[in-house]
This record gives C-alpha cells, structure tokens and sequence, in this order.
C-alpha cells in the first residue's frame, strides 16, 4: 500500500513538473527518439546526452524566435515497436514540431510512415541510406551513407596495390547494408571480392571465418559491423598471425573499439571516420575545427566519458532543426521542414550538410576522412 | 480457488465489451497506438497461456510464430501485392502448419526439454528471418507493407484499427473460454496435472497437446498479421527471443490458466512502461520492483489479486449484512 503511495506520489509529480514547464514559458517542443538502453544503447546514451546538453547551450543562449526550446526524449529500447508508441505520444500528447533520432534504423523506418502521415519532420540519426532513399517528403537523416564510408576504403585500398579482397560483415541491419554497398561498388572500383563471409553480432570467435579467409588469396579483409564483433575478429586476427591489412567501418570509430580489441589488436587498422574522433589533427583552417573543438570540450567535461561519433549525429540533427526554425522564422512543423530542405553548407560534426529536394543526407564524401589506429590512438591519413 | 474464474459469465464478458468499446474515448489520442500493441499482445498471450496456463507445456519459441505470420503476411501482400486479408489468412495458416510439423517432435518432451525445444526453434526462425536476404529483407527489415484493408475499406487510422484488433481480441478470448470450459478444457487440465492419469483415463494425451500448440499457434498467427499490417515495416528484432520472454512474462505476471489474467498481463506490461515515462530516468528501476513485488505478494499473478479482493469484499459486505440486519445465515 505504502509502496502504492509512493508511486502515485511520483506519477502525480511528474505531471505537475511537465504541466508546470509547459504553462510558464511556452516553450518550442521538439521530440527525441533514442535508444537509451537496449542493444543499441551504445548509440542512445550519447545522442540522448548531446541532445539534453544542446537543449541548454541553446536556451542559455536566448532560445530561438525568443522562445526557449524543450526536447522531450522518449527511449525506444532498442524496439521498433516501442519506437512506434512514442512516436505518437511525441505527436498527439507533447505536440512536438519536429522529432530528432531515433537511432536505428529498424525504428526510423517504423516511425516514417507515421511521421509522413501527422507531417512532423524528422531527422533521424541511424544510418542505412533506406532511410532517405527514395526520398521522403517529412524524413531526413545525420549520419553518413555507408556508400561513402565504402567509396574510401576501396579508394585507399587500391591507392595500395591491392585489387582482391575479403569482405566480412556482420548479419545486422548496419552489416548487411554495408554488405550490399561494398558488393554493388566492386566492379566500378576495380576490387574483386574473393571471400564473402558473415558473423553474428553477438558472436565471440570469428577464427574460422578469418582461417578461411586466409587461404583465399584476398590482399585486404574489409570488415563492417559495430561493436563488439569487430573488435573480436581484431584479437582473432592477430592470433592467427594475419598480415594482410584490416579494413573496418565508420561503425567501430570511438575508444570504446581500441579498448575491446586492445591496444596491439588494433594497432594498423585502417577505417573511414568522421572528423569528430580526431578534433586535434583537423587542420585549423577547416570550417569544422572550432565546432568539432567546443563539442569535445563541453561533452568530456560534463560527461567524464570520451566523445563518440554516434553523439555527433544527434548533435547535428538537433541543431540542423534549430538553424531551420531561425532561418524559416517560423516553429511551425511545415514551415521546418521546408526551410530544413533548404540548408545550405550547414557545418556540423558529421560535416557540411545540404539538404536537396532528392537528397535529404546532403553529405558528400569530403564528411569522411581516413584513419589508421596507432599505438591506441587515431591519426588522420592525408 | 478457481471458482471466480470459473464463473465469471455473461455479465463479466459484457463488463469487457463496454471497456473495450469506451477506452478509446475516454483515453486520450496517443494512448490509441498503445493499445493496439497491447491487443497484439493480449492475443498471444491468450494463445500461450491455453498452451502454457491450461495445458501445462512451455514454449520459449512463441515469437517465431508471430514472425512467421508476419513475414508471410507481410511478403505476400508487398511483394507478391496480394491482397491484405489473403496475405493475413496464408499467415495464419502457415503458423497453424508450422506448428503441427514441429508439434509432432518436440511435444513427446517434457519440461525442460520442451522449453530446450522451443527456444531452438525459435532461434532458427530468428536467424532464418536474418539470413533470407531475398525474401525478408533481412536484418534492415520489410518496408512498405501495406495497410490493412478488407471490404473496400482501408483502416488507415489508428481508432479504426483499435477496433479491429480489440474486436479479434474479443472473439478469440469467447473462443478461448468456451474451449477451455469444454471437456477440451477439463482434458487440458488433466493433463497440467498428470499426464499417466490423464491418459489412463481415457484421454488421447498427444492428439490433444498437438491441438493446443496448433491453435495457441494460430493466435500467434493473428497477432502476428495484425502487427505487419499496423506497423507497416517489420524486422528480425521484433520477433527474437526477447518477445518470446516478453509473451511468457505476460502470462505469469497476468496469471496461468487464466483468461483474464492473460488479456490483464499483457495490456499490464504494454501500459506500465508508458505511465513510467514521467519518472524518466528511474523507469527501468520502478518497473522491475513493480514486477518483483507482484511475483512476491501475488504469486498467482494479477488474476490472483483481483480474486483476493472481490473475495475481501465479499466478507465485508457479508459481514456488514450479519452486524446490521441479523440476516446472515446461522451455521
């Protein structure tokens, strides 16, 4: 009973608070989707951290329009399902007037046809290039098509002699996407896969897919997949004394990677990144250096935790709908989505974004750079 | 005991038929789409708790089911453009089939082993929704599936489509009661109980394990369809092992071998989460001390506890009627 007490005491706070906030200033709605907890969450925590800390730099600054901005974040739980619920609790309950993430892209691609519907713009912080193609008219998205990431690494790949390779790719959504690209883009990059082999993302020894890959005659092993499977081929490989060199995905750019596979594990692999990962070696005269600079800054101080690129995105998403309501000089959810269409050379961590009636990632291949892992740490290749 | 349950009638059906027709009217709008999920969710748990709560057999695999039934559904209606009530109808059909072919091995064991079995065949279905590339879509998921549509008339709206899964959670759960009212149902008891006794009592043990897992199956199946077609993309995630725990959480939470307790846990757990939202961060940690406490205090899950207290009520208002009018009867 008394804990039945406590409860409702809770239930009927937190309704006062929120009632409270909304009456007092009238604040800008905007919705979060993100995967706190669940598989995902790797991704959810920092996006919905980045989210919050942006929510206050933008109201310590004066808001937009002379109105604060209220994000209200919602946690999918990594569940397509959960996705949809607070989708529409967004809409009809918060009356959000754009929604930001969610960061998968099983849930943002539940939630398009909903959002399409109530006509809410949406940016999305997930990374299959389904997501915007073809092209919807209210779904826009952060994150860098892995069409790009894969264009780098065969570019660098060949730069290097190498013509064969191996592709190993995890049998998620992000792996299986990137399985398709580095298939579709061989042939027109000159690469000829010799290997093409799979591992479950949960899967914790990957030696007989690296054997087999060994007596292939591949000159690179192109791997892509998010953590923790990558890291595991990283230690297999080096157990299976495997020179030939290692490529990865953009999924893998954060510490967290280098710590799991270890240090020596790691040491060499080549993988195509955002500028996020190495703020120090950008050269100061590019346009995103002092953006990519203060998040880092105000991100580790307040969080005590590394940055990663997956905060980026929502940090992009979040400010791309802010730079959209101050351009439109309007809240409302058409007039944002309008105006999100016309960014032009908006520079955010992920890199320059311009929006197009047919491309709504408006990110082009300068948004990657390559990297090799060194002694534990990341250094950028010219 | 079980003598609520039991006779809980006509009056108590059109108790339910009145929630359902009133909830969407009297909750606001954005409650719509978490009920519908939670219908979903009632439905199969309803199937699971005949095979589980009645029958006594558990099955972890119960999601491969609902995705069987989804994907079907869902491929045939996209790909293959057939129409929607076809697609759903091929769904529940290949999750009733699927059933009976897996229902012959794996019914001949017992406790662990049949749960052993299950989860392995849910797993398969889970990789083979991943691995089937050209079929599923594979891990990124079916896009553009079709809203359902039947009669001319597409249920676009989400109030619509509240009506249509809580009318099919309405039939099926008449169904259900009257099945396990049946000698069917007396059977299945028997069975939970012993299976030698049942079977020297005359009772054909397999023929009637068999039928049960079928048809908690088919309730699968339909809770599967109506899922495609509400969501209009569906993906591996959804139909993993996690779901099949979700399903079993369900029923024991609401209650075995009961009807109301089925519909009860899930729309519980569906619901729960949603309220939790206003104490933000702390929802994960109120919703397993929630579920702890009632497993604790109500073991026989929330069945249990709305018995308790109609019983509790009883004896006060028998009470009552003894101090004031001297009516009650003497022993």
């Amino acid at each position: 009973m008394k804990g039945m007490k406590l409860f409702s005491a809770a239930l009927l706070g937190g309704a006062l608070l929120f009632g409270g906030v909304a009456i007092a200033s009238e604040p800008i709605k905007i919705g979060a989707i993100f995967s706190v907890t669940g598989p995902a969450a790797f991704l959810g925590e920092p996006e919905r951290n980045t989210a919050k800390m942006l929510e206050e730099e933008i109201n310590k600054a004066g808001g937009l329009l002379g109105r604060k901005i209220e994000v209200v974040v919602y946690d999918d739980e990594s569940d397509p399902t959960k996705a949809v619920t607070a989708v529409d609790r967004l809409i009809k309950k918060d009356k959000v007037v754009a929604i930001i993430g969610p960061s998968t892209t099983g849930s943002t691609l539940a939630i398009a046809s909903k959002v399409e519907e109530a006509k809410v713009p949406l940016v999305s912080c997930a990374a299959a290039i389904d997501i915007v193609l073809p092209v919807r008219k209210f779904v826009f998205k952060t994150p860098q098509s892995d069409l790009l990431a894969v264009k780098h690494i065969y570019r660098h790949a060949k730069k290097n002699g190498i013509s064969k390779v191996a592709i190993l790719t995890a049998s998620d959504a992000f792996g299986s996407a990137g399985r398709k690209e580095l298939k579709e883009l061989a042939g027109k990059s000159e690469m000829t896969i010799v290997s093409d082999e799979v591992f479950g993302p949960k899967d914790t020894d990957m030696n007989a897919q690296l054997t087999k890959i060994k007596g292939t005659g591949a000159q690179a092993i192109i791997c892509w997949g998010t953590n923790p499977g990558p890291a595991v081929i990283a230690r297999n490989r080096k157990q299976l004394g495997i020179t030939m060199p290692l490529y990865m995905s953009h999924g893998v750019a954060s510490n967290k990677f280098i710590e799991l596979a270890g240090k020596e594990n790691a040491e060499g692999i080549v993988l195509p990144a955002g500028r996020l990962v190495v703020d120090e070696q950008v050269a100061a005269n590019h346009p995103q250096k002092k953006l990519l600079t203060s998040y880092v800054k105000d991100y580790e101080t307040r969080f005590k935790v590394p940055v990663s690129s997956f905060g980026g995105y929502s940090w992009d998403a979040l400010s791309l709908v802010a730079q959209a309501i101050r351009a439109g000089k309007s809240a409302e959810s058409a007039a944002i989505r309008d105006s999100l269409e016309k960014t032009k050379g908006y520079v955010g961590t992920t890199g320059e974004f311009t929006f197009t009636p047919a491309d709504h990632n408006g990110l082009t291949e300068e948004a990657f750079v390559m990297v090799k892992i060194t002694k534990g740490g990341w250094e950028m290749l010219k | 005991m079980s003598s609520i349950r039991e006779t809980s009638s006509a009056p108590g059906l059109a108790l339910f038929a009145a929630a359902i027709v009133a909830a969407p009217f009297l909750l606001p709008d954005y409650y719509q789409s978490v009920l519908i999920v939670a219908g979903l969710f009632a439905i199969l748990s309803m199937g699971l708790n005949l095979l589980m709560g009645y029958a006594g057999q558990i099955s972890l695999g119960h999601a491969a089911f609902y995705g069987l039934s989804a994907y079907a559904s869902g491929i045939l209606t996209t790909t293959f453009h057939w129409p929607v009530p076809a697609g759903i109808a091929a769904g529940v059909v290949l999750s009733g089939v699927t059933a009976a072919l897996i229902g012959i091995p794996t019914l001949k064991l017992k406790g662990h082993y049949l749960a052993m079995g299950t989860l392995g065949f849910g797993v398969i279905v889970y990789i083979v929704f991943n691995e089937a590339v050209a079929l599923t879509a594979g891990p990124s998921g079916l896009t553009g599936i079709p809203r359902l549509s039947a009669f001319g008339k597409i249920f676009s709206t989400d109030r619509e489509y509240y009506f249509v899964v809580w009318g099919t959670v309405f039939l099926l759960f008449v169904l259900a009661r009257n099945l396990v009212r049946s000698r069917m149902g007396r059977a299945l008891r028997a069975i939970h109980t012993s299976e030698s006794a049942a079977s020297v009592l005359g009772i054909d043990v397999a023929r009637y394990k068999a039928f049960v897992f079928v048809l908690s199956a088919v309730y699968a199946g339909i809770a599967g369809a109506l899922y495609a077609h509400f969501v209009t993309f569906i993906s591996p995630g959804s139909f993993s092992f996690h779901a099949s725990t979700q399903v079993v959480t369900m029923v024991v939470l609401g209650g075995m071998a009961s009807l109301w307790g089925a519909v009860a846990g899930a729309v519980f757990l569906t619901v729960l989460p949603e309220w939790l939202r206003a104490i933000e961060d702390y929802d994960i940690l109120v919703y397993g001390a929630i579920l702890v406490l009632t497993m604790r205090f109500l073991p026989g899950g929330l069945a249990e506890g709305v018995e308790r207290v109609l019983s509790a009520l009883a004896s006060i208002f028998r009470g009552k009627a003894k101090a004031s009018g001297g009516e009650g009867k003497k022993p």
